[in-house]
């Protein structure tokens, strides 16, 4: 089966426990983390996921739905978008 | 295939706080195989053509703003020129029964505006065109999402200035039927009007367009804004390559958007408009870039060659990402549209001939410029015909989309509200042009336009 990629990107106040409880979320719904990268920009923790949702039956607003409780008890933003905006938008 | 964390970054913040998103995806429909001399039947097929692709526009750019994260604000349709389709009516009432036809149908398929009433009259005006013409100050009281164009010049045939001398007084007319004169804001003139336009009010299904094109205007005044903002100290040539990187960039999100809606709705897709829309929120301004150019207030002197730099660059940068740029691909400066714009005229430092020469270059017209009530029809029709003067000469489209406000003068406020925005009513000369505009006739094609 194709992969289904799709970029989880979360920017907020660097705590504990983001990226267990993201990575927990996406294990419950069988999707696969396929790259991982967390830094401190401009004074914000950001993170991006590269996950494959091809074995999942979620849908995209499903996984946005699921992460926004995390979203909002850890006090985040985070995002859900297919990377092909991303390949479109970086890659020639 | 691997992204830099910067990368991805870069794009989430386009949205998140620069307002990136998709303008409109705006459906052309031809119209040409649903006439038939019943009125009735006329209608129904209009309505059933509309409403088809209008509920599955919706909801099929619904699925993607959930699958890549960009907002697409609007999603529209546009239809050929009504005043062809209604030819072989005989009765009179039959532009304004299929406006109210396209309104109902845009309204029931959740369609915020619907373009394409209008006509193409720049050499002459037909039976069907001049009803139409006549209908426009009832069709745009009377409707909620109806858009009208009329294009009375372009640089192949000159510049009809009877139907410019019956548009001072329509426009008139129009703006006494509507509450602040906000009927004009639906109507926009032009010259050289381009067939695949996506973005209201000017938007129609041309006659060269195969039934169906699905056409994209992209955003982007405060990601622009924002790249300016970064790079504070670099001269202009380097200035010209950050801001081409980046309509590269959001040109390339829309070309992805627009494709895949096209081929998920299976209908051909049409072309990406790079033009730079602003809105009214404060940062998504067109204005804005000028001024973080440089400019202390859009107007003052340098804003002209600010603004051509701009649009050049977004150019360049476009049509490496597209192969399929199209529509107006200029630069708008709506002044109520546009938070910055309207600052400028606020402060004094824009002037309704200042617009002017901001379209010569770079620009597709004086859009959304209130005026005083009492501006006289030939005056506003004297306007009308310098602007688009502009576009025949240059061999560019310009359009003009004035609002003549009742009972409002220079300097007064006006809140037409919503997207529309708010504005100041602008100064306009107090000098007559009366004896040249109603001379009438037609303006010939200037000698630039024989190339053959």
């Amino acid at each position: 089966m194709p992969k289904y990629l799709v970029f989880i990107t979360v920017i907020g106040k660097d705590q504990k426990g983001i990226i267990a409880r993201i990575s927990n979320a996406v294990y419950t719904h069988n999707i696969n983390i396929e790259d991982l990268n967390q830094k401190v920009m401009e004074g914000y923790f950001v993170m991006t996921m590269l996950a494959d949702m091809s074995d999942s039956s979620m849908t995209i607003p499903e996984l946005k739905k699921e992460l926004s409780i995390i979203e909002k008890e850890m006090g985040l933003s985070i995002q859900v978008q297919h990377e092909d905006i991303f390949k479109a938008m970086h890659r020639v | 295939m691997e992204y830099s964390i910067e990368e991805v970054m870069e794009t989430v913040k386009m949205t998140l706080y620069h307002n990136f998103d998709i303008r409109t995806v705006t459906l052309g429909i031809n119209l040409k195989d649903c006439i038939n001399s019943d009125i009735e039947v006329f209608k129904s097929n209009v309505y059933n053509r509309v409403t088809d692709y209008g509920r599955t526009l919706v909801s099929e750019a619904g699925k993607l703003e959930e699958k890549y994260g960009i907002p697409i604000i609007n999603k529209r349709i546009s239809v050929t020129p009504v005043s062809l389709i209604v030819e072989a009516c005989a009765k009179k009432d039959a532009p304004v029964q299929i406006a109210q036809t396209l309104d109902n149908a845009s309204h029931d398929a959740g369609i915020d505006f619907i373009g394409g009433y209008g006509a193409l009259v720049q050499k002459g005006i037909t039976r069907a065109d001049a009803l139409l013409i006549d209908s426009l100050p009832e069709v745009l009281s009377g409707t909620e999402r109806v858009c009208a164009f009329l294009n009375v010049a372009s640089t192949v045939s000159g510049m009809n200035m009877d139907a410019v001398v019956k548009l001072g007084k329509t426009l008139k007319e129009i703006s006494t039927r509507t509450e602040n004169g906000i009927g004009c804001t639906k109507f926009a003139v032009f010259s050289n009007a381009p067939e695949d336009n996506p973005f209201m009010a000017g938007a129609f299904h041309g006659i060269g367009e195969p039934d169906f094109s699905l056409n994209i205007g992209i955003s982007g005044p405060g990601v622009v804004r924002s790249v300016v903002e970064k790079n504070k100290d670099c001269d202009l040539t380097a200035l010209s390559e950050v801001i081409k990187r980046t309509a590269f960039k959001i040109t390339r999100a829309g070309e992805l958007i627009g494709r895949e809606l096209a081929g998920n709705m299976n209908v051909p897709f049409g072309i990406v408009d790079i033009s730079l829309a602003s809105t009214t929120k404060v940062g998504d301004s067109v204005a804005g870039i000028v001024e973080m150019m440089g400019v202390e207030k859009m107007g003052a002197p340098g804003s002209t060659a600010a603004l051509a730099l701009l649009i050049d660059a977004v150019k360049k940068g476009g049509a490496m990402a597209s192969g399929n740029v199209g529509g107006l691909s200029g630069t708008f400066i709506p002044v109520s549209e546009d938070s910055g714009m309207n600052a400028a005229v606020k402060a004094g430092a824009l002037s309704i001939e200042k617009l002017e020469a901001l379209t010569a270059v770079c620009s597709v017209g004086l859009d959304m410029v209130a005026i005083p009530g009492d501006t006289p029809a030939e005056t506003i029709s004297a306007i009308i015909a310098d602007e688009l003067s502009i576009g025949v000469v240059n061999g560019k489209t310009t359009g003009v989309r004035l609002i003549p406000v009742p009972g409002k003068y220079a300097g007064d406020y006006v809140n037409f509200g919503g997207l529309l925005g708010e504005t100041y009513v602008m100064d306009v000369s107090k000098f007559s042009s009366r004896d040249f505009i109603l001379r009438g006739g037609r303006m010939p094609s200037p000698i630039t336009s024989m190339r053959n």
